[in-house]
């Protein structure tokens, strides 16, 4: 097998990479946000729920969740294991990447001085004005830096995918290294990622650029 | 306000504490720290609630006592438009330019036309000397510069009485005249408003009636030559005493 073929071979598996990333971030993101605001939440259910969640999905290997998502319905309720394993996988990914990002916000809710509620409850602000209007562009500015940790993570762990045997691209280097005996693929699978993550910082770095207008 | 009580656990911050503020009126409010003077106007503004008492605006109850119980009105946010406050360290809206700092509560909450809006606050910022400042963010201000806009932000509202919450204690003695000016300006043009301060000569200069208050009680009340140039309290001249000190 050429390096050229291995090459394309693995760019078709990129395809499915990107569709893990994007639908991660699409869900991960607002999910993370309720459960943030969950956990926020005065009354104790929902706030002991959200820990929970938080505390069970950061404590146990997202491999392993992966694995519950995607075989857990059959052992379970013998519905069979999806066609289209994307659907697991995403979901799988999504609330893992969910419960950290929850984090993330409730840092930067926390960090807001009480002035800036003040004020604007003494304007007259609804609290959901002053949610939306006053806190939340402040902690997006505030925790824009460790969100783009979370996301640079995120592109590497799809590799995790191959442990249920979805064909992303990881996996099929995987499966190319083995059947050809070969360490490239695992070259260009490094290649690949690093790639991506080059474009990922470029990108967070232009929009934390446009968000320092302003001095916390 | 009248016969308002505020505790923090087991500290009795306000004891029994009545102030009325006719409309036009200057106050000064003076006292030592922890003489529980910011505790008053935060009540006042519904940042703290109370444990007991009535507070009042333009003779409607929005607390009042109902078989010895509190009772807060049910619509808090209508009587927020009669008021203003200015924090001791601004608040202002650090992502929102001048402007929109101004523009953004008028438009958002009292749901007014834009455009008015607009106009209203550059006339109120050319007023303030700050027109050049509209378009600028919070922290390209000097500390006095954040002041004023945080006067004229409370001011865009169109508030009956305007709270000042030790205005200047968070600025350099420099930038403090800056910001005594535009309230001087207020009170010559009879704004309502109710100031605790640590300014002594400020408060005698500017203010219709001046309060000094001790331990959560009003110690003494009077015209600003009263309180200051015939002292009755024997608390009170004593903390005059360490204030002309320096």
């Amino acid at each position: 097998m050429t390096l050229m073929t291995i090459f394309v071979k693995m760019a078709e598996g990129f395809e499915k990479t990107c569709a893990i990333f994007f639908l991660t971030l699409l869900f991960a993101i607002p999910l993370g946000m309720i459960i943030a605001l969950l956990r926020g939440s005065k009354f104790r259910i929902f706030s002991g729920f959200a820990k929970v969640y938080i505390s069970v999905l950061r404590g146990t290997p997202l491999m392993l969740q992966l694995i519950a998502v995607t075989y857990g319905p059959y052992y379970l309720f013998g519905i069979s294991v999806s066609r289209n394993k994307l659907i697991p996988v995403v979901v799988a990914f999504a609330i893992n990447y969910a419960a950290y990002f929850a984090e993330i916000y409730r840092s930067g809710i926390e960090s807001m001085p009480v002035g800036q509620y003040e004020a604007a409850q003494v304007l007259g602000y609804s609290r959901i004005q002053t949610f939306f209007k006053i806190i939340l562009p402040q902690v997006v500015r505030r925790i824009l830096p460790s969100v783009t940790n979370e996301i640079v993570t995120l592109v590497k762990d799809t590799s995790l995918a191959f442990t249920v045997s979805y064909q992303e691209m990881f996996t099929i280097g995987k499966q190319i290294a083995n059947s050809q005996t070969s360490f490239v693929p695992f070259v260009v699978a490094g290649i690949f990622y690093y790639l991506f993550n080059v474009i990922v910082s470029f990108v967070m770095g232009r929009v934390e650029k446009k968000m320092s207008y302003y001095k916390i | 306000m009248t016969n308002i009580q505020k505790s923090f656990g087991t500290n009795h911050v306000l004891k029994d504490i009545s102030l009325h503020v006719d409309k036009g009126e200057v106050i000064s409010i003076i006292g030592p720290s922890g003489s529980g003077k910011s505790t008053l106007l935060r009540c006042a503004t519904f940042l703290e609630t109370i444990d007991a008492g009535t507070i009042t605006y333009d003779d409607k109850d929005a607390a009042h006592m109902v078989n010895g119980k509190l009772v807060y009105a049910k619509n808090l946010n209508d009587f927020r438009h009669i008021f203003g406050l200015v924090f001791q360290n601004f608040n202002l809206f650090p992502h929102y330019s001048v402007l929109k700092n101004m523009m953004d509560a008028p438009v958002s909450v009292l749901k007014r036309n834009k455009a008015e809006v607009r106009e209203e606050c550059l006339a109120l910022l050319a007023k303030m000397g700050l027109e050049d400042k509209a378009d600028s963010y919070p922290c390209e201000l000097s500390g006095g510069q954040q002041q004023r806009v945080s006067i004229v932000r409370a001011l865009a509202m169109n508030p009956e009485i305007l709270f000042f919450d030790e205005p200047t204690s968070a600025l350099d003695p420099e930038l403090t005249g800056e910001v005594l000016k535009v309230i001087k300006q207020l009170a010559e043009e009879k704004m309502t408003m109710v100031i605790v301060t640590h300014e002594m000569a400020f408060a005698r200069a500017v203010s219709d009636r001046v309060i000094f208050m001790d331990k959560g009680v009003v110690v003494e009340e009077g015209r600003p030559e009263e309180v200051f140039g015939n002292t009755q309290s024997e608390r009170t001249k004593q903390f005059l005493k360490n204030y002309n000190k320096d």
